[in-house]
């Protein structure tokens, strides 16, 4: 049509917006402006992390990207009626996305991008400062790239929060042919998806940061250990990868420099216990994934026996930042010894459930309040489990904890991944100390004692003190017991860590365990 | 015992035979054959042994450890539930519960009609809009016993 323009609509292709309708919300974009002769043009985009405004429309008005949320496909055509393209005034319009609370009072680094860019164009990756940091890292000698890592104060986002530069160091001074990057892209745990959600928003984040390990510490070869939960995320991989290859960032001669770095997805098969670094390099050997003695590190003997990085996605996400904007600029943010940000994810019974970036030093309950807006159910928040199924349940008393590693070490918690699952005052902190117990004797690779007979009569002993009896204070003790053996007696975090949730709730909650039921 | 007239043998064979000189390549062997065959029938793991130079134990010790590498042919979709706390904080134990009633088996066994089979899932990576299920590759949110109902109807016209 003469004189009109086109205007441009953003849907997200994320699976969490997928999951609530926004494929279908996407056509009905499409097809109803098509029948009413305007000209529309839709991008599929990541995620912005606002779960519960899924699925998010924005539109581009002026120069802004104007929201409305949640359009389910059959109110497109009323807001379409209504002038959702001008951005127009409705019920579900929630004005411009940039300025809502949620997303301008986060520190976005490493998500910059997502729910931004079309996660697999390229251009618009390089348009928004894509690559800088691999430029910068390639006009640096690997030791400096690795200082720079070392002085940033990135630690470990997988959950261990090892300082990132320290092990690249011990990478970069082994003196082999043959060096790996494997990226842990297994994110099991309960309450965590940001792994997900920047892997399907912004792959190329992912593959500039893992090009940019590989340069640095002397590696060729890369690995992404993705778990099969994730097919979309698979898809956004598989993609960004073959045109990074196309384009020259991966290869033979990465953007020129001589340097090599290959780059392929393996996807797991269902075990959480691969979210264990050694039982990942197992899988991708091709064994059953059970887990390593150490010493020997993965630094030095990793996969195939050669030096191997082995870092989390959200860690290798962090460094095209690191690098294109400094050290400084990255430890500028943060407290203490946890410098930088941290994507929070706010999930289970929570009101604004989804995905934060802010620099450590938040606390729990500006979290759950200020951004989650409470539960979802309107009841209040008895308990957050932070940190996947093995972090500890932290009550409303702590909740002015702010997300700091020693912190939360301080009052027997972990951060870990970052994931903090609410309940409301209808939990059961007895049955979710028996689900601990249950889900670690379903997940446990069987290599150890604590790990394999102890979870299962963790279960045992958790049903008998549900049962009651007279018994129940000895099976209290007994519990006790067996979790300080599992604690100390685990080769890995998966036996050693599941005491975590069961020994909190018992503090915290001796209610639920003395109750008749 | 080995059939050697199993039709889909050839399709094993390439399977193996386009992974030479990739290291680690049992996983994505598996994967494979799994996606061919929906399932990693006994006579291909003696193939897979004989193609990497490994006994059929090591093979079927890697199968059996994995949760989602499947021995038995499965319904003609795969629904799984999540169990993970996330999904727990907002009633998923009704969703799992009334799941296993709905399609009257436990987790790892299929529909009576053979349109489903039904597996646990610990985190499907919605945890901001559980509970959570996954049917084949298609992830759904908010999903309430009903929710499951007219999810069951959906998949069953798809065939």
């Amino acid at each position: 049509m003469a004189g009109t323009q086109v205007t441009r609509v953003y849907v997200s292709r994320d699976a969490a917006a997928q999951a609530l309708g926004a494929d279908e919300t996407a056509a009905a974009i499409v097809e109803l402006a098509r029948s009413k002769g305007l000209d529309v043009e839709l991008v599929r985009v990541g995620s912005r992390g606002m779960v519960w405004l899924e699925p998010l429309v924005e539109v581009e008005v002026a120069g802004k990207r104007v929201g409305y949320g949640p359009v389910m496909a059959s109110q497109v055509n009323a807001l379409l009626d209504a002038g959702m393209l001008q951005g127009a005034a409705h019920a579900l319009h929630l004005g411009v996305v940039e300025e809502l609370p949620y997303v301008a009072r986060q520190e976005r680094l490493t998500f910059s991008r997502v729910g931004v860019i079309d996660p697999v164009d390229l251009d618009q990756y390089l348009a928004h400062d894509g690559y800088k940091g691999l430029q910068r890292a390639l006009g640096m000698s690997g030791a400096q790239a690795v200082q720079e890592v070392t002085d940033s104060g990135l630690r470990g986002r997988g959950g261990a929060a090892f300082p990132t530069g320290i092990k690249w160091k011990t990478v970069l001074d082994q003196q082999v042919e043959q060096k790996f990057v494997v990226c842990n892209a297994d994110e099991g745990d309960s309450g965590t998806f940001s792994d997900r959600m920047l892997m399907e928003g912004d792959p190329f984040c992912l593959i500039e940061g893992m090009t940019i390990a590989g340069v640095a510490v002397g590696a060729t070869q890369g690995y992404i250990y993705l778990r099969i939960e994730y097919p979309h995320a698979e898809i956004a991989l598989r993609a960004a990868i073959a045109t990074a290859k196309t384009r020259g960032y991966l290869g033979r001669d990465v953007l020129g420099s001589g340097k090599t770095f290959e780059l392929d997805v393996r996807m797991g098969a269902g075990a959480y216990i691969c979210g264990e670094e050694t039982s990942l390099l197992e899988s991708l050997e091709g064994k059953r994934a059970e887990v390593r003695f150490r010493p020997p590190l993965p630094a030095i003997k990793g996969l195939f026996g050669k030096p191997t990085v082995i870092n989390n996605v959200i860690s290798l996400a962090s460094l095209p930042i690191i690098l294109e904007r400094g050290a400084t600029f990255y430890k500028d943010y943060g407290m203490g010894r946890s410098r930088g940000t941290l994507p929070i994810q706010l999930a289970g019974n929570i009101k604004r459930g989804g995905l934060v970036e802010k620099a450590f030093g938040v606390t729990l309950r500006e979290l759950l309040y200020d951004f989650g807006g409470g539960s979802a159910s309107g009841r209040p928040i008895r308990t957050v489990q932070v940190g996947g199924p093995l972090g500890a349940y932290i009550p409303e008393s702590q909740f002015d904890t702010p997300l700091d590693y020693e912190a939360f070490t301080a009052i027997g918690a972990l951060v870990g991944h970052g994931g903090i699952v609410a309940f409301d005052d209808t939990v059961d902190m007895a049955r979710m100390a028996r689900y601990a117990m249950e889900f670690c004797a379903v997940e446990s690779c069987g290599k150890c004692t604590p790990c394999r007979i102890g979870s299962t009569r963790g279960v045992e002993v958790l049903d008998r003190i549900m049962a009651g009896g007279p018994q129940r204070a000895a099976n209290i003790t007994l519990l006790e017991d067996l979790c300080d053996t599992m604690q100390y007696g685990s080769l890995c975090g998966l036996g050693g860590m599941t005491p975590f949730p069961v020994i909190s709730a018992l503090k915290h909650f001796p209610e639920d365990f003395s109750r008749d039921r | 015992m080995a059939e050697i007239d199993q039709p889909w043998l050839p399709a094993v064979d390439g399977i193996v035979a386009s992974h030479a000189g990739v290291p680690g390549s049992l996983l994505p062997i598996l994967h494979s054959v799994q996606k061919k065959l929906g399932y990693i029938p006994a006579e291909a793991v003696e193939r897979i042994a004989d193609g990497l130079n490994l006994s059929r134990a090591e093979v079927h010790g890697v199968i059996s450890f994995y949760h989602y590498f499947r021995q038995h042919a499965p319904g003609r979709h795969v629904v799984q539930v999540c169990r993970a706390e996330a999904c727990q904080s907002v009633q998923g134990e009704a969703t799992e519960a009334h799941a296993r009633k709905c399609l009257g088996t436990d987790f790892h066994g299929t529909s009576s009609d053979g349109s489903f089979t039904l597996e646990a899932a610990y985190c499907l990576g919605n945890c901001a809009a559980g509970p959570s299920v996954m049917i084949d590759d298609r992830l759904y949110g908010r999903v309430t016993p009903a929710r499951f109902d007219e999810l069951m109807a959906e998949w069953r016209a798809r065939k």
